[in-house]
This record gives structure tokens, sequence and C-alpha cells, in this order.
């Protein structure tokens, strides 16, 4: 080794060996690079250094001697001499294990940790063999529940604090501290107030002993007895790296794993314990036909006959233009891509669409200019959010945003009709009524009055845009104005977000129509005449229908079949109401889901899916990013893999979609798809587990590349207008089916400003009679002072509906 | 020479020590008026380094020194003076505000102006609602007659000062858990560095003092820092408040120039035993201080012969115990305190110290085996490594070794009369 350190490194000597390690980092760290593994409890590379255990406590010389000090809470600096394995060390770490030892209750075998337990292990290697403590141990009532999700047993706790740091440092809701003091002090929850936070799985899984366990996994299974596969999380499109973990062919825990492209090893609770629902006992097991009292089992070989002689009849008599398909974004690309082609080719539609009707333009989110990527907001240094409300839609992302606006130093500007989760550590906070965006995007743009501060912190790049439908009854022209808006800024990056999980792997195959796989245009001659002979069929031009499209098409007679694909536009679509009566009245529903819905129960014909965790394939998240998923379980016995159902479908049909296993759609879609050259089934299992793959890669070619359009529209006038939004609990299958969420959905309510709530005479918890569009429905109002005057909430897909028009009337009941 | 600085005026006019008039009638103020008329603040700041005054508060760091370690640039800065005064046995800092506030004003004064600082914080243990409401009395004096608040006396000079009353924790007279609690969080020490000279209140640039160092300011500016330094012995200047109690005829703060001997302060100042009965030991600097013994009687009192002895002169608190006492249970108590007031963060101190206090506990109710003498000292080297002095420590701050202070005290010195509390089945005296 030469004298000199390379640059940005610096020079240390652990143990007696020279070693270089980065500059700035701290001890601990650099010795674990190093090959140096030092103790600890409460250091994690995730949090700042606390020091509180003292595990990892070792030697450094200095000029007045050998320091005994902390390496988690020490930086490394050039010459520094470190001895991990001193006698002084080595007595000082069994001395704090043996601390931490005296009080604890030891109950490994009934312990979920016993196994994998740092404490556990790090007894049985640096520990003393037998107690010296004869006092009686500290008792507390165990376990205590502080929240739905989570036990706390404060005998087996370390004091370690990584979960009060986490939800003050990390997730922002401060709800768990350290309470009392000396042999009394303990963890818990604030009187009245339970650890609400969407992250609290979080501290279960960086509690490094089993005091903090979950509800769901308590008892389950012993550590060594789990299977354990890393994938992708299927519930929204931040796609978080995950660990699924089963025993005995079922799920029974999902842990995170650290990348730093997108978790940083987080998840939201809606992620990690969302996964009951595939457990649960309304999962389909075999087809289904419509029968005299509503849907009967059937046979495979008569629900095949029946979808594919249904479809060839409607084609016969209507034209192929009297199908469409909705779905395919809550699956794998691979049964994504089926999906598409299967429509285009074997039935010969146009009309298909992942988004149902609550997107953005197709192209700004397959293909905008400028795309940004998550990790872009760890050097930002302004970001503007104007979207949807992240910690309630894409939670993880607001914990980065978070993380950018508070550890980081970026300037966060937030920009949404009421309050949202980042507010709070926002530095511009804009907000205004649903219909009126485009005035404060002028503004913005303008940097008029209160917006001028904003516009200034935005001008200072990089900065980073994030982009989404704030509410559902807003059109998707301002989303796109204002990543126009970002495009303009001096040097931003543009994050267009939507939510359903694989969304973006679904419009990147192809279901929409406007884009063909690849992000190729359906309206582009050529890329249509390429794709054709790729697959030897007719390909239709773009003038297809989106969902929107579809329902109105179903409603004047055009369209009579659907074939829907793990959608159920009758609960998700905007106005469900209208989807519903809509299905209704279609001729034929064909519709692969791995539960019934509401949708599935108009079907003719149902089809079992197997789902996440059952089948493999791949995914692609918000940034593009292409990561796996893996299969660990069978599945329900009569479930199939979507493309599989398709296939027989297509068969029956006479055609074939050449869908043999997900390895090969896979292989086929790299070949077909343009921006997806290069993102090979082994290059995917090569990047497995560390971050995935973004497409295009550099050796691929993206067809289009959308530059988005900012479209005026004039700002309505309405006296009462409504913000619909997503919250993270809703009614949806996840939450519904999941046991242990379902108990957190939200109670619907409307939300109204005490100024509007005065002049119509309604009082804060007072029942209202909310009409809109489609529909009315009584309900309780709740006094909301983010909100700008003249507007009303009301949290969707909670069971109530009034349609999703802006336009709302607000009466007191009474 | 003079003998005394801080405890004349409390003498003198013991019916109204406390408020303006008096104070204004006995000189006081006049050292701000000079500083603000005609001295810089690097002026003021030399007459304090030049006085070598070591803090009070129990560390016995230099002050001047201390000053010197503020980043230049970084403002605002903030001067937090230390009245939490909870060191068992420690009563000096009471006196003070109670008795001559407006000492400790004008010297909050002229150290703000000192250091560049506009606001400073008095922080004063929850324990201690009169002396808070006399120096808040003064507070008000001072602003209404001109010497605190915007254009102080006509200068450009501008300072405000707050009171802030404690919780009830011993731990936050540790600087930095006062920190976190003037910030509104819970007491516990934070890791050092950085030093609160660098970041400390708000993470700004923050000096933290005792209460009893800055009265001494005025002093200094009147008389010269090197007035100051002519006081006492190298490395002990000035005078000192010490706050005499336990077995001796005349408790109370006596204010001395260092230097006198043991048993000047226990046998003359203090009076000597009631009924002549034998001294046992001592703790010379506060519960946190190992004890000095019969033998040491006719050692100086200064810091660094304290030091040289293996304990330290800490807060001032000398607490004499006679033959009386019973050393098992004298231990039990202090540690039980500092087990008590462990904030509880980090590992050692809060199992160790409740462990330690246990232990104790069981010996001096006769419940305690042979084994547990060597434990004692074990457990106390798992805090402590090496029983060295001054003390090397597995903990955060210098709460977790005070415990074994009186562990190693008795074991070292008295290990036959703990070991007759076991053989004996309880207390032999
Ligand atoms: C456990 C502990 C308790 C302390 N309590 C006090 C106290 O009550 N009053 C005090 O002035 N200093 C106390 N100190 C010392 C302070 O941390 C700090 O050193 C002092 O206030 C600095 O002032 P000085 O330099 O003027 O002495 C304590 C230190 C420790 C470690
Ligand atoms: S509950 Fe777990 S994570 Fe929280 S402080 Fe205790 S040991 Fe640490
Ligand atoms: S943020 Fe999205 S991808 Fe991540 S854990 Fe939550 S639901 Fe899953
Ligand atoms: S040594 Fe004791 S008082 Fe000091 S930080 Fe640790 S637990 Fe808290
Ligand atoms: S890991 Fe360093 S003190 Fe806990």
């Amino acid at each position: 080794m030469s004298d000199e350190a390379t640059p940005g490194m610096v020079k240390i000597t652990i143990d007696g060996r020279e070693m270089q390690v980065p500059a700035g980092d701290l001890l601990i760290a650099a010795a674990e690079k190093a090959g140096t593994y030092i103790p600890r409890f409460c250091w994690h590379s995730r949090m700042k250094p606390v020091g509180l255990c003292r595990m990892c406590l070792v030697e450094v010389e200095g000029p007045r001697g050998t320091m005994l000090t902390t390496s988690c809470t020490m930086q490394v600096n050039d010459g520094m001499v470190v001895h991990t394995e001193s006698d002084v060390v080595k007595k000082a770490q069994e001395g704090v294990l043996e601390f931490l030892l005296i009080n604890h209750p030891l109950d490994c075998p009934v312990c979920d940790k016993g196994g994998e337990c740092p404490l556990q292990d790090q007894t049985v290697s640096f520990g003393p063999g037998e107690s010296r403590f004869v006092e009686e141990k500290r008792h507390f009532e165990k376990p205590i529940p502080i929240s739905d999700l989570v036990l706390l047993d404060r005998e087996r706790c370390i004091l370690c604090a990584r979960c009060t740091r986490f939800s003050e440092e990390i997730s922002g809701d401060p709800l768990i501290e350290f309470v009392e003091r000396g042999s009394g002090t303990q963890v818990l929850t604030f009187p009245d107030e339970p650890f609400a936070s969407y992250f609290s799985g979080n501290t279960v899984q960086i509690c490094p002993v089993g005091a903090l366990t979950a509800t769901a996994y308590r008892f389950r299974a012993r550590p060594w007895d789990l299977q354990a596969a890393e994938s992708t999380c299927p519930h929204c499109s931040v796609g978080c790296r995950i660990s699924v973990q089963s025993s005995q062919n079922q799920v029974l825990r999902f842990q995170g794993v650290d990348v730093d492209s997108t978790n940083q090893g987080w998840l939201c609770d809606k992620g990690r314990f969302g996964f009951e629902y595939l457990n649960s006992p309304d999962r389909l097991s075999t087809p289904k036909m419509a029968g005299d009292d509503g849907l009967q089992e059937a046979s495979w070989i008569d629900a095949l006959d029946a979808a594919a002689s249904g479809l060839m009849s409607i084609i016969d008599e209507h034209g192929p233009g009297a199908v469409a398909g909705i779905g395919g974004a809550r699956g794998t690309n691979e049964e994504a891509y089926a999906f598409g082609k299967f429509l285009r080719s074997v039935v010969g539609t146009g009309h298909l669409d992942a988004q149902i009707g609550d997107g953005l333009e197709p192209r700004l989110l397959a293909a905008p200019a400028d795309r940004g990527l998550i990790g872009d907001l760890e050097k930002a240094s302004s970001i503007l959010v104007w979207g949807p409300d992240l910690k309630e839609e894409l939670p993880v992302l607001y914990l980065r945003v978070r993380r950018a606006a508070t550890e980081l130093g970026a300037k966060l500007v937030v920009a949404h009709p009421r309050r949202t989760g980042l507010d709070d550590v926002a530095t511009h906070t804009l907000r205004y009524r649903p219909g009126a965006g485009q005035d404060l995007l002028r503004r913005l743009a303008a940097g008029e009055g209160d917006a001028g501060a904003a516009l200034a912190a935005l001008k200072e790049g990089p900065t980073v845009v994030i982009t989404g439908l704030a509410g559902l009854t807003e059109g998707p022209d301002l989303a796109e104005a204002v990543a126009a808006f970002g495009r303009d800024l001096p040097d931003a990056t543009v994050l267009p977000v939507a939510r359903r999980s694989n969304v973006f792997g679904a419009l990147d195959m192809g279901v929409s129509p406007a884009l063909l796989p690849g992000r190729a245009s359906a309206v582009d001659d050529g890329a249509r005449a390429t794709l054709s002979g790729h697959w030897g069929a007719d390909v239709p031009d773009g003038s297809g229908r989106d969902t929107a499209g579809i329902i109105e098409g179903l409603e004047a007679g055009a369209i009579r079949a659907v074939v829907l694909l793990g959608a159920d536009p009758a609960v998700d679509f905007p106005d469900p109401a209208r989807a519903s009566a809509a299905l209704a009245g279609a001729e034929l529903i064909v519709a692969i889901d791995m539960f019934e819905s509401v949708s599935t129960s108009m079907a003719t014909v149902v089809f079992p899916a197997l789902g996440f965790t059952e089948t493999e394939g791949t995914v692609t998240n918000l940034e593009g990013r292409v990561q796996k998923v893996s299969r660990l379980l069978p599945g329900p016995g009569g479930a199939r893999p979507s493309w599989e159902i398709l296939e027989d479908v297509a068969t029956r049909m006479g055609g074939s979609i050449g869908a043999t296993s997900a390895g090969v759609i896979a292989t086929e879609i790299e070949k077909v798809a343009p921006a997806y050259a290069g993102a090979t089934w082994d290059a995917l299992n090569t990047a497995f587990g560390r971050d995935g793959i973004v497409v295009p890669t550099a050796d691929a070619t993206q067809p289009i590349e959308y530059v988005p359009v900012d479209r005026p529209s004039a700002p309505v006038q309405r006296d009462l207008v409504l913000h619909l939004a997503r919250v993270l609990y809703d009614g949806g299958t996840t939450v519904q089916r999941g046991l242990s969420l379902a108990k957190l959905a939200a109670e619907p309510a409307v939300y109204i400003t005490p100024q509007d709530a005065h002049r119509l005479g309604v009082a804060d918890g007072s029942a209202v009679r909310l009409s809109g569009g489609n529909g009315s429905a009584e309900l309780t109002a709740r006094f909301d002072d983010s909100l700008t005057p003249g507007a009303v909430y009301l949290p969707f897909n909670l069971g109530i509906s009034v349609g999703s028009g802006l336009e709302v009337e607000l009466e007191a009941l009474a | 020479m003079t003998d005394r600085i801080l405890t004349t005026r409390m003498d003198a006019h013991p019916a109204d020590s406390n408020v303006l008039a008096r104070y204004e009638a006995t000189g006081g103020y006049a050292a701000l008026r000079t500083a603000l008329a005609s001295k810089t603040p690097e002026e003021i700041a030399a007459e304090v380094k030049a006085s070598n005054i070591r803090g009070r508060g129990g560390a016995n760091f230099p002050a001047g020194v201390k000053w010197g370690f503020l980043p230049p640039e970084t403002r605002p800065r903030y001067l937090v003076v230390n009245g939490d005064e909870s060191e068992p046995g420690t009563f000096k800092d009471r006196q003070l505000l109670e008795r001559d506030p407006h000492q400790l004003v004008e010297g909050i004064a002229l150290s703000a102006y000192a250091l560049d600082v506009r606001q400073a914080f008095v922080y004063i243990r929850g324990e201690y609602p009169r002396p808070a409401r006399r120096l808040q009395r003064a507070i008000d004096e001072a602003y209404e007659a001109g010497y605190l608040g915007t254009g102080i006396l006509g200068s450009g000079f501008d300072l405000d000062i707050t009171v802030h009353l404690g919780g009830g924790a011993y731990i936050c007279g540790e600087e930095t858990a006062l920190l976190n609690s003037l910030e509104g969080r819970r007491g516990e020490p934070r890791i050092k560095p950085p030093f609160p000279a660098v970041e400390g209140l708000y993470a700004k640039p923050t000096i933290v003092n005792n209460v009893e160092t800055l009265s001494n300011v005025p002093f200094m500016i009147n008389q010269g820092g090197a007035a100051y330094d002519a006081i006492g012995p190298e490395g002990a200047r000035g005078t000192r408040l010490f706050s005499l109690s336990g077995h001796v005829r005349n408790p109370g703060n006596k204010e001395i120039v260092m230097g006198m001997t043991w048993r000047d302060l226990i046998y003359g100042l203090g009076g000597g035993i009631p009924e002549d009965r034998a001294i046992k030991a001592w703790i010379p600097g506060g519960a946190s201080a190992p004890w000095l013994l019969p033998e040491h009687l006719d050692e100086p009192v200064t810091i660094d012969d304290v030091g040289r002895l293996k304990t330290m002169l800490g807060s001032g608190a000398v607490v004499v115990m006679d033959e009386t006492t019973c050393v098992v249970k004298a231990a039990h108590r202090i540690v039980r305190f500092f087990a008590h007031e462990s904030c509880g963060q980090c590992t050692p101190c809060r199992e160790g110290g409740s462990w330690l206090e246990r232990m104790l506990a069981r010996i001096e109710s006769g419940d305690g085996r042979m084994m547990d003498l060597d434990l004692l000292l074990d457990v106390s080297d798992n805090i402590s490594p090496g029983l060295t002095w001054p003390p090397k420590m597995t903990t955060i701050c210098p709460l977790g070794p005070s415990a074994t202070a009186p562990v190693t005290s008795i074991m070292w010195h008295f290990r036959n009369e703990v070991e007759a509390h076991i053989t004996g089945g309880g207390c032999p005296l």
C-alpha cells in the first residue's frame, strides 16, 4: 500500500491491519466494509447514530492514550488506530451485554425473534455463560398492543431507540417515545394515542429483539422454518424490494430489503401486512359461470369454451371493435403483455386500458421527457410535489421525499387541495380549490404573490418534479401542465406518478389505446407494422378507447363485451355507480381475477388467477425500473396464471399468444418491446436482489419521448367543488381482505371548511347530505380548515360515492 | 488580600442584599457601566481569561479557555447559566441566587457583552422556586433600570435573560442534558463532541457556565482579572463557596480562598464534629466524588491537590461523616440517588446503577453474599473501566461512573465493615 491515501479515502489501522476507508464514514461502518464486524444494537445504517447501547465500544489511540469510545458515533480520520479486540474492549462489550441481559426475560423459546435475534446471537458469541444477577428482574405488563398491528413487550426491550428514532426521524409520526428514567425507562405510546402510523411495521423489523412484534406474524413461525424469496411489493408503483417469507405454503411476512434505489429497507404497513389477502378464504379457486342464481362453479373446459365462443360470436356479429379489455395494472409485465397481445392480435380490438379512468395521459406516464429517478431526490436542491398525497398513495416515496427535505436539505414545495403528509416538512405549501389548479400553476410560473418564494426555491436545481392526479375529480391536464412547467425549470427531472402497482409496466406492455409494447406509439404506422411482423397478425390502429371511452361505449351499445384482467371498475372507476351500471348492460364479461368482486359478480365467465408470490415475472415501477417478482407458493388448487388462461382462450378462438411460460413471454417482450431491449430475463436474474434494471437501458431505443403539454383550461367556478382522493387504508381488496388492515380503514365522512359549514348551517360531526354528479349520500361532516373555502373533501373508496364530477351540493340534515 | 468576593454584600446587608438599590449602593453595575462605556468585548473576555478562574459547576474547566472555543463567525450565540444545582450536598448557588442575584445578572451581562451574546438563559432546578423568584425580580429590576433589554445604558448592546425552571431531574445539570431540556426535549446528555461551545442550544454555539462562576465576573472587571488571579494558589485561583454539611457543628456555605487544609475547613470553619466524635470520612466535592479519609485532613483544599488524591472538589459540596456513620448505608443512599437520576438512555448506567443499588440494599439489610463484594467492584468496573481516576467510562456522561465512587470508597477503605454486614447479617454499628 502506498503512503498517500487515495482522494476521498483515509488510512486507518484496525487491529493492526492498515486499510483505506471512505473519509466521513462512521468507524463502525468503515470497519464492517473492511471485514471487521463490531457488535451493535442501537446503530442502524439508515438512521443517525445515537451511541446509546454502548455495545460498539472500541479503543481508539489518541494523544492522551487510548480512549474507549463508541464506534457508531466516531468518524474515521486519517491515521486513526483502532482496537476492536483488546482486553479492555472485550471486557466492556461483555459488560454491556451482561447489563442488557440482567433484566431481559430470556423467553427466547416463545419469542418471535428467537433464531434471528442479535441479542441471542451476541450472547452466544460474546456473553458470559452464567448470570451473576440474583435480584428480581424488571417486570412490565406484557405484551401490550400499541396499535392494531403492533405489540410491545417492554421486558424484552433493550432501549436501543431504533423504534423511536424511526418514528421521529424517518416516518415523521413520533408516536412512540421513551418515558420514565433510570431503570424504569421504557418505550411507550402517549396516553390515548395508539401507534397509528402507516409505517409502524418497520419498527418491528428493525427492533433488534422481540420487543416489538406484529399481530400478523406473532407466534406463527420460527425463523429457521421460513422459506424466503426476494421480490417486489405488489401494492403500489414505488416497487419496494421485499423478502417474502412463507412456511407451509402460507405467506407469513414481508420484510423490507435495503436497496438504495427504492425503499432503503423500509416498507409501508399496507405493503408489509397487506399480504394477508393472499390467504383470504374468498380466493377464487375454480372457474365460475353465470347461471340462474348468479355465478356457479364450472369446469375449466366449459368456462374456456364459453369465454371463447362468447367472444367469437360478438366479434362475428359486431366486429372486434365491440370487444374491450380493462386491467393488467396489478399483475406482472408478462400478464399485461399477454393481455394486450390477446386483445390486439387474437380479438383484434384497439380498446384496451390498464388505467381505470383515474390516470394520466399514458404517454406521459410511460415515456416522459426528462424522466427522473427516485434516487434524484438524494441530490435535489428543490422538490415540487403536485399530485396525490404521497403518504396515502405512494407511502415509501413519501419517506424518500421526507428524507430529502429533513435530512438532505432540499427545499420542498407541496401543492394540493388540502393538507398532505408532507406539509410539516415543506418549505412552501400551496393550496387550491379543485378545478382551479391551473390558476395556481399560472401564479407559480409567474412567481406571483406568495408563489414567488416557491418559484425561487424551485429555480434552485437540481429539482425533482413529482406530478400526478391530486384527486379523482381533477382531469389529467393539470398534472401534465405541471410536468410541462417542471421541464421549463432550469435543472429539473420529472417523475409522473400513478398509484396502481404495475400500471407503468402495463402501459409499457401496450395496455393502452395509445401505446404499443415497449413505449411505441399506436398511431405510428411503422411501429404497428413492425409489431404485426412479430406477431403475425394485424395490429389495430391507435383510435381505440380508454376506460372512460369503454364505459361510454358500453352505455351507447358500441361495446358489447369486456375482458377484465384483475380489474374491478365497478369499485375502482372514479364514478363507480356509473361503471357498475355500464357493466351490468354488457352482453359478455370475461373476468380473470384472484377474488370475486363487484365486477366479477356481473361476469359471464370468471377464471381464478394465481397472484403475487404464486407466479413469477417482472414488474416496472414508477421510475421505469424493471424488477423481478418471485414464485414461492403454489396458490389455491384450481387457479392458473393469467397468461395461461388467455392462451387457452386464444387457442379456442383459433389463435395463440405464444404464452408457454413467464420466461418465454419475457424473452418475447425483450425482443418485441423496443424500450425493453437488454432487460433480459437473465439480466434481471443477475440484477435480482439489487436494483433491477431501469429501461430503456443504454443499449435500447425508446420510440417515443413524450413532451408534456400545457393545455390551459378555464377555472371552474362553482359554489362548492369536490376533492375526491384516496386514503391508504380504503375499501380495496388488499385492505378489506387483509385481516390486520381491515380494522384500520378510515370512516367515511365529508370534510368541509368551518367557513362553508357556518354558511350552510353545518356543525362538526353533524349529519349532512352530499349530492354530486351521480348520486347523493348521507354522511357525517367534519371540519377541515386546510381546504380552500368552497371545497369539500370525500375520501374515495370507502363505500360512499356521489360521482366524480367537480360540482357538489351539501345540505345539513336535521 | 481579598478573602471573600461573593458573599460580602449579603453578609453586610442581610436584609436587602438582593434588591437593586442595595446592589447599586454597594458598587453594583459599575463594572457593566465601565465595560459598555469604555471597553471592547475582547477586553472583557481577556480579563476573564486572565483571572484563570476554573468553572464552579463541577468539572473545574478554565472558563477563559472554554470561551475561546466559540467559533468566531457563527451567530447567534447563547449563554446558558447552570443553576440546576442538584448534586447532593450542594447549596451554594441557591444562596447566590437568593441573596445576591444582581451580582449574577451583572456577571451575565458582562459575559454576554464579552461573548457577543444577545440572549441568555438561566436554568434553575425545579425545587428552587424562591431562588428563581428572587432572580426574576432582580432581572425585572435590571430591565427597568436599563441594565438589560435593548440599548443597555445607552450603548448598542442588547441582552435578554430568560429564567427557566427545571422539572426535577439531576441529570439536567449536565450541560447537554440541560440544553435538551431547554429545547423541550427529554433531559438526556448528548454525545460529545460536538461540545456546546461549537454546537449547543438549538445547534448554535453556546457557553454554559455555573452560577458561581459568573457571579465572580463583576469583581474581575472592577478589580481586573489579574487581581482575581492573585488570590489563592496556582490552579485554584479566586475564592470558592463550599457547602459544608453532615456531621459538623457549623454547617453552611463557606467562602474561602483555596489552599487551606481540610482540617481548617472542617474543624475551623465547620467547628468540628458534634460531641467531638471521630471523623470517619468525608465527601470532598459532591456525591460523585470518591471519599477522603482522616489521614487526608492536612492536605490542602485545592483542585489539583484533591485530584492527586484521586477525587475531586467537584461542586464544592463537603459532606462529613463521623464514626457513627454506616458506610454501607451511606454508599447505598448515594448509589440509589444516582440510579434514580440516571436518564436511562445508556445501558451501563441504566442497568449497572440499579444493579449496584440493589446489591448494596441487600448487603445493608443483611442479605449480602461474600461474592457480592467482588461483583460490586466488577460491575463498577464495567461502568468505569479500570476504576481509575479520573474515571474512564463506558457510558455517555459521567453520571454512570459517579455511582461507582461510593462503591470503591467503601470497598477500598472500609471492606471490613462491608464484610461485617455480610457475616453478621446486618450493620455492625
Ligand atoms: C451528571 C452531571 C451533573 C451536573 N450538574 C451540574 C449542576 O447541577 N450545576 C452545574 O453548574 N454544573 C453541573 N454539571 C457540570 C456541567 O455539565 C457543566 O460542566 C457546568 O455547568 C459548566 O459550568 P462551569 O464551567 O462554569 O463550571 C454537571 C455535570 C454532570 C456530568
Ligand atoms: S422496542 Fe425494540 S426497537 Fe424499540 S427501543 Fe426497545 S428494543 Fe429498541
Ligand atoms: S410504498 Fe408501495 S411498494 Fe412500497 S411497501 Fe408500500 S405499497 Fe409496497
Ligand atoms: S451515563 Fe447515565 S445519565 Fe449519563 S447518559 Fe448514560 S444513562 Fe444517562
Ligand atoms: S451501536 Fe454504538 S452505541 Fe449502540
